[in-house]
């Protein structure tokens, strides 16, 4: 009977997460949380109170447009008109989704399956692995190597990431700015992988959920923007991180009509609309900050700006705790090197990396969580990343105060 | 950095011209194939996109979709708005993965109350993006290539192309409509499946059954018996059945929604699936639960968790406060749930007394809200056709908002390909409407009528 109803096989070895582990983990209140990617910060008032004028119109309380709200298709595409300096189609090229996590889901299913590989940099946003794995095709990884010359993180082998392209390469997979690196992803840089995928004839998912977080003396470009990449690339972006309501879950994937039209099937055919009043909010917020894209009000600057200087915070706390942090040019984490705190977990026997095991023992111990950076890198590399935990820093003074008690107790406190 | 990169990157370009015929190669491999996956392989028409632009551009009265065109319940809406103006913005930021805290727990103590049963909300009850994506889950986590779908006819029409996106094989089998008694309207439960054919569609190969009740788009509300009828075969064959019970609050007559998963051997092999859009007529809020034995719903987590993962917050925080006035009210007048289907079932009558006035026959439903109405005596307008390929109904439904402005959904949409022109003279009608809306259709069916009738 059991056999019966077992899961199916594109589901089989894809049910543990490291979420589910580590939010129930760090849900104690006591704990100071710099683990999941959520901001305690408050969203811009005038998003809040775009959601509280849209629920109280009968009407946006029913279904949409499945494929996005109309007033929120529009919203985007005169915004992202504007950073891209080309038209975008509102129906045809644009698909709302349920979060940045719905539009990497439709993109997978909608163009990759069994007999493909997909190029992942690692380390990488965690899901991107699963996903391909339930789409039936194969990851292939590649890893940034960190060149250790104080600043910013890594960069690819350039040879070794040609290598992996071949004519099963259905995809890459980009994340700029990275998640949990913090890497911007430099004009060469894109260059170098939309010339393999033009070469390979390979498409592009864009993760681009941290477009807006950008810190002085980077800049994020698009690589769909590229020559001959339009065509070519899916490209993600999410309300959630535009303004900090990860819990809004919408998102949307942008490219051209022979592509988005594949993702809206698989849309029409998972959960055939979002939710109708967030979407209208979330237009109406656009509307706000499009007018004002000009100035630096804007909260897509200004947002970057109250970041960078929390970035600069959490630094200067690791780096007085005597860590060594990996300054980030874009997004809202920090990864640092841990294994100069010199913390003995052998003797917990579980065969967990040596992250997992720390983090959990900094969460019962010193009641601050973080996330082990080997829970976004493939088999191969997991070792290589052992030692480094990932703090998120989208908090509010109050949360990074206590982190800071913390870290100035700790040496304190250690045997 | 970027400048070490600079001579290292041009001298990889050039490697890359030196391998030109390989690369065109592969790329016209790559071109010769489509772009997008095998899954999406006959599952991109899509009935609602069609006829909603339809009904946006013509409609003056539109009873094709189904959502309500009267606002949620007022305790709702406040739900909403105090979630907002409260002092934790935290409503604002990701919420439990596989269901905020609140809305699990009242959901498990609202549903165990229903089926006699102790629920834990963290393992028995999971949120979806409505129950659409919850029907996703189920066929994702169950459907494999090759297993077998028992889908009875009329169905919504999502269950197909989901079950076919996940690998697997719709099996059709009918309600029939019998003869209603001498004189008098057909009711829903005149739509009856016939147990040997039933039985006849499982094998060894069927992994599910799909059921829905109250049903989309008959109205039909499955009886006790035929309840076990499928019950009996889901146990003898070893079938998992997933149960669509969206419109679960709205059943008229007095009838009663009986929940399969009470029946017995049946909890261990139920999803059931539910949807506050139906039950709050909140259909844009897209919140909606399946709840079952934890050895399947493990199996719909992990798929939720590697497709979207969260739901939004603030609108399951309102939806928890909804159910939890509907606890302590259930039962009582004042409930929605006692409210709402009495409103509905006075609009239903409305609507049969319409229908029936001018011709086209319409068969009560005995839940949902909506109606089926056999339009063969009342379609001379729209010719047949002989040999098209577009069943009559949906010409019909086409012509009928084009120039009557009066939108609807043809049955055959809720067919399989094979069997669209089964029963191809009927339409269905949407119910939950203000009393102008539906007063608006009777006057568009009523000049309709007469100025078939004047010479």
């Amino acid at each position: 009977m059991a056999f019966r109803h077992k899961n199916t096989r594109r589901i089989e070895g894809l049910d543990s997460n490291v979420w589910v582990e580590f939010t129930k983990v760090a849900a104690d209140p006591s704990i100071v949380n710099l683990g999941q990617g959520l901001p305690d910060i408050s969203p811009p008032s005038y998003v809040k109170e775009e959601l509280a004028k849209a629920a109280a119109v009968d009407r946006l309380n029913q279904y949409t447009r499945g494929f996005g709200h109309p007033s929120l298709v529009k919203a985007l595409s005169q915004v992202y008109e504007r950073v891209c300096g080309r038209k975008i189609d509102p129906l045809t090229d644009i698909l709302v989704t349920v979060g940045a996590y719905g539009s990497l889901f439709s993109t997978i299913q909608a163009l990759i399956e069994e007999g493909d590989e997909v190029i992942i940099i690692e380390p990488f946003y965690d899901c991107y692995e699963p996903m391909v794995k339930m789409a039936g095709a194969k990851p292939v990884f590649i890893p940034l190597r960190y060149k250790n010359d104080g600043n910013s993180a890594s960069s690819a082998d350039w040879a070794e990431l040609a290598n992996k392209f071949n004519s099963k390469t259905k995809a890459i997979i980009l994340n700029t700015p990275h998640n949990p690196i913090g890497k911007v992803f430099t004009r060469e840089e894109l260059q170098v992988i939309a010339d393999l995928c033009i070469k390979h004839d390979t498409l592009c998912i864009s993760d681009e959920v941290y477009e807006w977080l950008v810190y002085k003396g980077n800049k994020h470009i698009k690589i769909a923007m590229l020559p001959g990449m339009w065509e070519r690339t899916i490209t993600i972006g999410s309300a959630g991180k535009t303004y900090s309501v990860t819990g809004w879950k919408l998102g949307w994937s942008i490219g051209p009509p022979n592509l988005i039209k594949h993702l809206q099937v698989v849309h029409q055919n998972t959960l055939y609309t979002c939710p109708t009043p967030l979407q209208e909010a979330l237009a109406q917020a656009f509307w706000i900050d499009y007018k004002r894209m000009d100035d630096s009000d804007c909260y897509f600057y200004s947002l970057s700006r109250e970041l960078e200087s929390k970035r600069d915070r959490m630094a200067q706390l690791l780096q007085e705790a005597g860590l060594k942090p990996v300054i980030p040019d874009g997004g809202y984490f920090m990864i640092v090197d841990v294994s100069t705190l010199n913390v003995d977990l052998s003797e917990v026997d579980e065969k967990q990396p040596y992250d997992y095991k720390f983090v959990k023992w900094m969460i019962t111990s010193k009641k601050l969580s973080a996330i082990p950076l080997s829970a976004f890198c493939g088999p191969e590399t997991k070792r290589q990343f052992e030692k480094y935990i990932r703090f998120c820093f989208i908090k509010k003074d109050s949360t990074l105060d206590a982190a800071e008690a913390i870290l100035k107790n700790w040496n304190k406190q250690t045997a | 950095m970027l400048r070490r990169a600079g001579p290292s990157l041009r001298h990889f370009l050039l490697e890359g011209k030196a391998s030109a015929g390989y690369s065109s190669y592969s790329s016209e491999a790559k071109m010769s194939k489509p772009v997008q996956a095998r899954r999406l392989e006959g599952i991109d028409k899509n009935i609602w996109v069609e006829f909603v632009k339809l009904a946006a551009t013509y409609s003056t009265v539109n009873l094709g979709q189904g959502f309500p065109d009267f606002p949620p319940p007022d305790f709702l809406k406040e739900a909403l708005v105090k979630a907002l103006s409260g002092e934790n913005h935290m409503l604002h930021q990701y919420t439990r993965a596989f269901g905020h805290p609140p809305l699990v727990k009242i959901l498990a103590q609202f549903f165990g109350k229903l089926l006699e049963r102790d629920l834990d909300p963290m393992t028995n009850v999971m949120v979806t993006v409505g129950a659409y994506q919850a029907l996703f889950c189920c066929f994702q986590a169950f459907i494999d290539e090759g297993d077998e779908v028992i889908i009875i006819e009329p169905f919504f029409d999502c269950y197909e192309p989901m079950v076919k996106m996940a690998g697997g094989m719709p099996v059709f089998v009918p309600l029939r409509p019998k003869a209603p008694k001498d004189g008098k309207l057909m009711s829903s439960a005149d739509w009856q499946l016939d147990p040997a054919e039933l039985a006849s569609k499982f094998s060894e190969r069927t992994k599910a059954i799909v059921l829905n009740s109250p049903n989309n788009p008959l109205g039909k509300v499955f009886s006790r018996g035929e309840l076990e009828l499928i019950a009996d075969l889901c146990v003898k064959h070893d079938v998992l059945c997933i149960s669509d019970e969206v419109y679960e609050w709205l059943v008229y007559d007095g009838k009663e929604h009986i929940r399969i998963a009470s029946l017995r051997g049946m909890w261990d092999r139920t999803v059931i699936i539910g949807s506050a859009g139906k039950t709050f007529s909140a259909t844009g809020w897209k919140v909606g639960w399946t709840v079952g034995p934890n050895r399947l719903l493990q199996h719909l987590r992990t798929v939720h968790q590697n497709s979207v993962y969260h739901c939004a917050t603030v609108a399951q925080e309102a939806v928890a406060q909804g159910f939890q006035r509907e606890l302590r009210l259930y039962g009582k007048p004042e409930s929605y749930f006692v409210q709402l289907p009495k409103e509905l079932q006075q609009k239903r009558d409305w609507l049969v007394q319409s229908l029936d006035a001018v011709g086209m026959k319409p068969i009560i439903p005995e839940g949902t809200y909506f109606l089926v109405a056999d339009i063969s005596q009342f379609k001379s307008d729209v010719p047949d056709v002989p040999d098209s390929d577009e069943p009559y109904d949906s010409r019909f439904a086409k012509w009928m908002v084009k120039n009557k402005g009066l939108a609807a959904i043809p049955l055959s949409a809720f067919y399989c390909g094979a069997h669209k022109n089964n029963y191809n003279h009927f339409i269905r009608f949407c119910f939950a409407k203000e009393e102008a809306t539906l007063k608006a259709a009777n006057d568009i069916l009523q000049k309709w009528k007469q100025e078939k009738t004047s010479p």
